[in-house]
């Protein structure tokens, strides 16, 4: 039953997605009360374009990645602003264009065994190196969420009134976009592209059905991903399925659970306290 | 009494045409001004002027007797928008949360909110009533108990003018007496100055000691209690216009408002 932690490479994968499921649904939080769900999808099929970018350049591909999904984070932001109304049409703009010259790029990609493994992530097969970016980088990202946490809060609920209280709301949004894509590009390794932005949202959408707080809300939000990304890492193993396609299935079926619960046994016993307290 | 608000010839438009045109007027401390107007007059537009959100085409905005251009006390400006275009009514935040959000200007950035902060939070709720609501989710309140839990977020950095615009869109009849009599409490207490657009011009006239009245462009100062301010404000709505310049009693209004919290 444990033996699954005797492997080297399985440690890794389990730090690795351990950090991927705190990082992923703390940024998702923001990220989805906001209204962008769908900025995951539109960065990481940047990021893949910059994968291919990376291979066929002779770059380390994650940091191809990484390169990639903070220029189309940005070039959300500046599009954003020709379509203030219409916030979408920037997402979907920089998606198309990610998925263009992802399309393009990869036609010129040696090794398709390497750009695929992009698509559903390789958890198991974590460099050293990748081990390591992955730290530093969900360090950043932790410690810049703690740190303002009480800002990207006003922010997120009224944008207007955080700039009247003085907070340097341009700063924070362009540093939040840039840990938007740098968390996404590096999940993108493990739990692959395509995956990626399920694991920004699925666990935020099932915190929002529990939570009682903003607070809660984040709390939540990591327990569940966390929750998600370790068992689908463990049962991959065992049922040897694509690690990446498990931990969303988890997701789901968590969010499932968190739905029936809330919509069926809540209510029932909300009915029965309130029979009881009539009598 | 000092000057904290003097605007001088303020001209402002959009798309090279003029919505404000060399309007002037100064509010004293501890005014409660009602703005009034049509819809399309400006008031909106001329608040956003205060506010430093837009910037005048023409003219000087002088705050708590500081150029606008140059003025950085933020802190001591307090702003209530519209609840419906405030913010998503199914965030997941409480009572408390929202409230000491408007911390920032105590803490500073990167700090924490502390413990010594939670009691400023629980005394600006205590001011508007909401004292028991602190774990409540923003989303469950009532209009009326949102509109005051959105003044106390406003309180908590202790502010000198309090702008509000169009606080009672969506409320029913009594929570919006409540909120007057409320903000009639913390202009005459705390001293705070408030400058309130609003379409209540019967409800404003109770409380309010200055009628700032838009049309044309242009901006007149009333005192709600001449003779003339009914007429000309008829005149401005194209239709006979009541004003309840009697002096209304808030002690009941807010005793039943107690008894509900």
């Amino acid at each position: 039953m444990f033996e699954v932690f005797q492997y080297a490479f399985m440690q890794k994968a389990f730090i690795t997605g351990t950090l991927i499921a705190l990082i992923t649904p703390a940024i998702g939080v923001i990220v989805v009360l906001r209204g962008f769900s769908m900025i995951g999808d539109s960065l990481s099929h940047s990021s893949l374009a910059g994968v291919a970018a990376g291979l066929v350049a002779g770059v380390n591909p994650v940091a191809g990645a990484v390169f990639f999904s903070v220029f189309a984070a940005l070039g959300i932001e500046k599009v954003r602003k020709s379509f203030p109304q219409y916030s979408e049409i920037a997402i979907a703009v920089i998606m198309s264009a990610g998925i263009g010259l992802a399309g393009v790029f990869s036609g010129f990609v040696r090794n398709s065994a390497n750009f695929s493994s992009f698509l559903f992530g390789s958890i198991v097969a974590i460099s050293d190196f990748e081990l390591m970016l992955v730290m530093v980088l969900s360090v950043i990202v932790l410690l810049f969420l703690l740190l303002l946490y009480k800002e990207l809060f006003y922010i997120t609920f009224d944008e207007q009134s955080a700039r009247l209280a003085g907070i340097p709301v341009r700063v924070i949004n362009f540093i939040f976009t840039i840990m938007i894509a740098v968390s996404i590009s590096v999940s993108s390794r493990t739990v692959g592209t395509l995956v990626v932005s399920s694991m920004m949202v699925l666990p935020v959408a099932s915190a929002l059905q529990v939570a009682k707080s903003y607070k809660q809300t984040c709390i939540y939000s990591m327990l569940f991903g966390l929750i998600s990304t370790l068992s689908g890492i463990y049962i991959s193993y065992y049922a040897e399925t694509a690690p990446g396609g498990t931990i969303v299935l988890v997701s789901v079926l968590i969010l499932i659970i968190v739905l029936v619960y809330n919509n069926t046994v809540r209510k029932l016993l909300l009915k029965n306290s309130a029979r009881a307290s009539a009598e | 009494m000092g000057k904290v608000i003097e605007v001088n010839n303020l001209s402002f438009g959009y798309d090279g045409r003029l919505t404000i045109k060399d309007v002037s007027f100064s509010v004293d401390k501890g005014d409660f001004v009602g703005i009034i107007g049509p819809n399309g007059s400006g008031k909106s537009t001329l608040v956003k002027l205060l506010l430093g959100i837009l910037r005048p085409s023409g003219g000087q905005i002088r705050i708590l007797g500081e150029n606008i251009e140059k003025f950085n006390r933020w802190d001591k400006i307090g702003y209530v928008s519209q609840k419906a275009n405030a913010y998503n009514t199914a965030f997941p935040a409480t009572v408390e949360e929202v409230v000491s959000a408007n911390l920032f200007s105590r803490i500073g950035l990167f700090k924490p909110i502390g413990r010594k902060h939670r009691d400023v939070v629980y005394n600006a709720l205590k001011l508007v009533g909401m004292q028991d609501y602190g774990k409540s989710l923003i989303g469950n309140l009532s209009g009326g108990q949102q509109q005051r839990v959105f003044i106390a977020r406003v309180l908590v950095s202790e502010p000198e003018i309090m702008f509000l615009d169009e606080p009672t869109v969506g409320i029913d009849v009594k929570s919006e007496e409540e909120l007057y009599c409320m903000l009639a409490r913390l202009n005459n207490e705390l001293g705070i100055t408030i400058m309130m657009v609003t379409h209540d011009i019967s409800a404003v006239t109770v409380h309010a000691n200055k009628l700032a009245c838009m049309a044309d462009k242009g901006l007149v100062m009333h005192d709600p209690k001449e003779e003339d301010a009914k007429k000309y404000i008829s005149q401005l709505y194209g239709y006979e216009v009541n004003l309840h310049i009697h002096q209304h009693n808030c002690d009941n209004v807010m005793k039943g408002d107690e008894d509900n919290v």
